[in-house]
């Protein structure tokens, strides 16, 4: 039982992570319609930068934080008006394609600058671990879920409540009707990038923090969305949340029992099976809108 | 972007039919093309001809893919799963049942058409990027079965093949399985040339333009969507069992879920819905690393840090070849190379003037 109660909240720590980078995801295709493989690398990039701030520049871990997260604002709307808006109205493999290549160059710039050996990840969390009833908890995962419930609540308030929130979600629903109420459509896709970039970069900082260091295979957090966004559904942003949790607690709860029988890796293929069994029973996962139909 | 399926027939051709030569002269210029590879090997060092072994496996692997993504519209991640499944098939093929070569290399293509349906199935219900995810899921679920699958894949550590064996040679270096290659190659893609011709290839193409319109007319769309999935699998299946035959050591890690970007990126560079623009993406994706390493070792002498700096100088470049061309020629080299030949054949406007195509 122990063991069952360790397994569901690792499984929640890193699914609070995953709902994160999986905002992100749908903010970016809710409002443009685009598919971002390039995920994972925002999220490698931001825990990259805040190392570098708080080793270089010796700032500490509260500073780096927020000056990874204007970084990253910098870095959506940077891409976002290079890259991806040439491509507006293209077909949508070359949309993929182009976040793939976007991938690609992250990574090589990670790599170029910092090389491909771990990074430490400067001490931030107190160690030691508290007692959460019969169950030691490490003081990391703590913070990092507290700082993951934060963000998400910030930005349902501003989904909710702002202005600038209520034009994304409308642009979302209809973007003519959007623009000939004055929204600027363009602005709001830079928005999104911007927005997919935090969080996706906040992310990457609580893992390396959680962690203890940074480098490359923190990319594949970036896949890891995928199905994550399939199950909540790819247009529903509580979708993010909760198929975030489930997918984080499931990888958990099937590495912990089925590695031992399998062989390890099971952690790493289960929710891809579980993305396959989504697409083909409910395609348009637990939140979505029934989009998907009968070619 | 939608690529035009294949070039408008050659003026005074009688018959409706698309050629599949557009004239006499292509006709000729392409045996003069053929007699010129094929002699190629005599001249070629060990180095350059593992190169075109593997620029010809390409060529087979991407004609599959752009059979499926650039031809019928579906988009496909999974092409690194459908090579190992091509490869593990002819390790076991050939080495557990000994199998004579011209029976391994379909058979291989078979399984891997079989698989790639299965996967196909959610094309069902699913278009797009919804399609991309469950080809991606194949992948990491197919690369799963062959770390784990002990007995048949021998898992992490990988699988022998034994060499090909063909009209009692043994076809052990790669100046001889180039002859294995390429007539594969050149077989595969003129059936992939003609198949545009035939009542399937059109549906696909319609399928792919509008997939309500296409079942409107007739088209049976979920069974030339399988079909589509079944015969690019089938191309992908054989580079896949070609790699394992030159590789004679096969494990996950030949296939990386890079590989299948490269492969996408071959097809995006090339030209989607393009023979020649299969060949034309493969070389240039295959190249491109080999220059940057002659480039990187001539480099090496002034700049010593290069060396350490290749595998990511690699990774930048690609993406970045990778974005230009999706930005400024989505219709890929394929289209490049027609307007430039048909240059000579255009009215004399002054390039400012020129809209581009």
């Amino acid at each position: 039982m122990e063991y069952f109660l360790q397994l569901t909240l690792n499984g929640l720590v890193v699914g609070g992570i995953y709902a994160l980078v999986a905002l992100g995801f749908v903010i970016i295709h809710k409002s443009s319609g685009i598919l971002n493989f390039a995920q994972g690398e925002f999220l490698m990039l931001g825990a990259y930068v805040c190392v570098a701030i708080m080793t270089e520049a010796r700032v500490p871990f509260a500073g780096a934080f927020v000056l990874t997260l204007l970084f990253s604002v910098a870095l959506g709307l940077l891409l976002e008006r290079v890259v991806l808006r040439p491509l507006l109205g293209e077909p949508i493999i070359s949309v993929i394609m182009v976040t793939l290549g976007l991938s690609s160059v992250l990574k090589a710039i990670v790599q170029g600058i910092w090389g491909t050996d771990t990074r430490p990840f400067p001490q931030v969390f107190p160690i030691g671990p508290v007692m959460l009833g019969p169950l030691p908890v490490s003081q990391g995962y703590l913070w990092s879920l507290a700082c993951v419930a934060v963000l998400l609540v910030a930005l349902t308030i501003f989904f909710r409540r702002t202005r600038l929130g209520l034009a994304m979600r409308a642009t979302a629903d209809s973007q003519q009707v959007a623009l000939s109420m004055g929204i600027s459509v363009r602005r709001i896709f830079a928005l999104s990038w911007s927005i997919a970039a935090v969080v996706s970069a906040a992310g990457g900082m609580l893992l390396g923090a959680m962690r203890g260091g940074v480098d490359g295979s923190l990319a594949f957090y970036g896949l890891k969305v995928m199905p994550v966004v399939i199950l909540g559904g790819l247009d529903s942003i509580p979708g993010a949340i909760v198929g975030g949790l489930v997918i984080g607690v499931l990888e958990n709860l099937s590495g912990g029992y089925l590695d031992p029988i399998m062989g390890g890796g099971v952690k790493d293929v289960a929710p891809f099976v579980v993305l396959v069994l989504i697409l083909m029973v409910r395609p348009q996962g637990l939140f979505g809108a029934a989009q998907a139909r009968r070619a | 972007m939608r690529p035009s399926a294949s070039e408008p027939a050659a003026p005074g051709a009688g018959s409706l039919d698309l050629p599949i030569f557009e004239a006499r002269s292509a006709r000729a210029a392409l045996a003069v093309f053929l007699v010129a590879l094929f002699c190629l090997p005599c001249f070629a060092s060990a180095y350059w001809l593992d190169v075109l072994c593997r620029i010809g496996i390409a060529i087979i692997g991407a004609m599959g893919l752009n059979l499926l993504t650039g031809y019928t519209g579906q988009i496909s991640l999974g092409n690194a799963a459908f090579l190992a499944v091509g490869g593990y098939a002819t390790a076991v093929l050939a080495g557990r049942f000994e199998l004579p070569l011209f029976a391994v290399l379909p058979l291989s293509g078979a399984i891997a058409a079989i698989v790639g349906m299965l996967f196909g199935i959610p094309s069902l219900r699913l278009r797009g990027l919804y399609l991309a995810m469950s080809t991606l899921a194949a992948h990491f679920i197919v690369t799963f079965i062959a770390a784990h699958w002990d007995a048949v894949t021998g898992g992490v550590n990988g699988v022998a093949v034994p060499p090909a064996r063909a009209f009692g040679f043994l076809l052990e270096d790669d100046r001889h399985l180039f002859y294995l290659i390429y007539p594969v190659a050149v077989l595969l893609l003129f059936f992939a040339r003609n198949l545009f011709r035939t009542r399937p290839g059109r549906a696909f193409i319609a399928i792919r333009d509008q997939d309500i319109s296409a079942a409107v007319m007739g088209i049976d769309v979920f069974r030339f969507k399988m079909l589509s999935f079944g015969i690019s699998s089938f191309y992908v299946g054989v580079a896949g069992s070609l790699l394992a035959y030159q590789a004679r050591l096969i494990s996950p890690e030949n296939f990386p879920v890079t590989l299948a970007i490269d492969y996408l990126a071959m097809i995006i560079i090339g030209g989607l819905g393009s023979v020649l623009g299969s060949i034309l993406g493969a070389c240039v994706i295959t190249l491109l690393p080999e220059l940057l390493r002659l480039l990187s070792s001539s480099l090496a002498g002034h700049y010593p840090g290069m060396v350490e700096l290749f595998a990511s100088v690699k990774m930048g470049v690609f993406g970045v070849t990778l974005i230009l061309f999706l930005v400024f020629e989505p219709a890929g080299l394929a289209a490049r190379w027609r307007s430039l030949r048909n240059w000579k054949k255009l009215p004399k406007i002054p390039a400012w003037k020129r809209s581009t195509p």
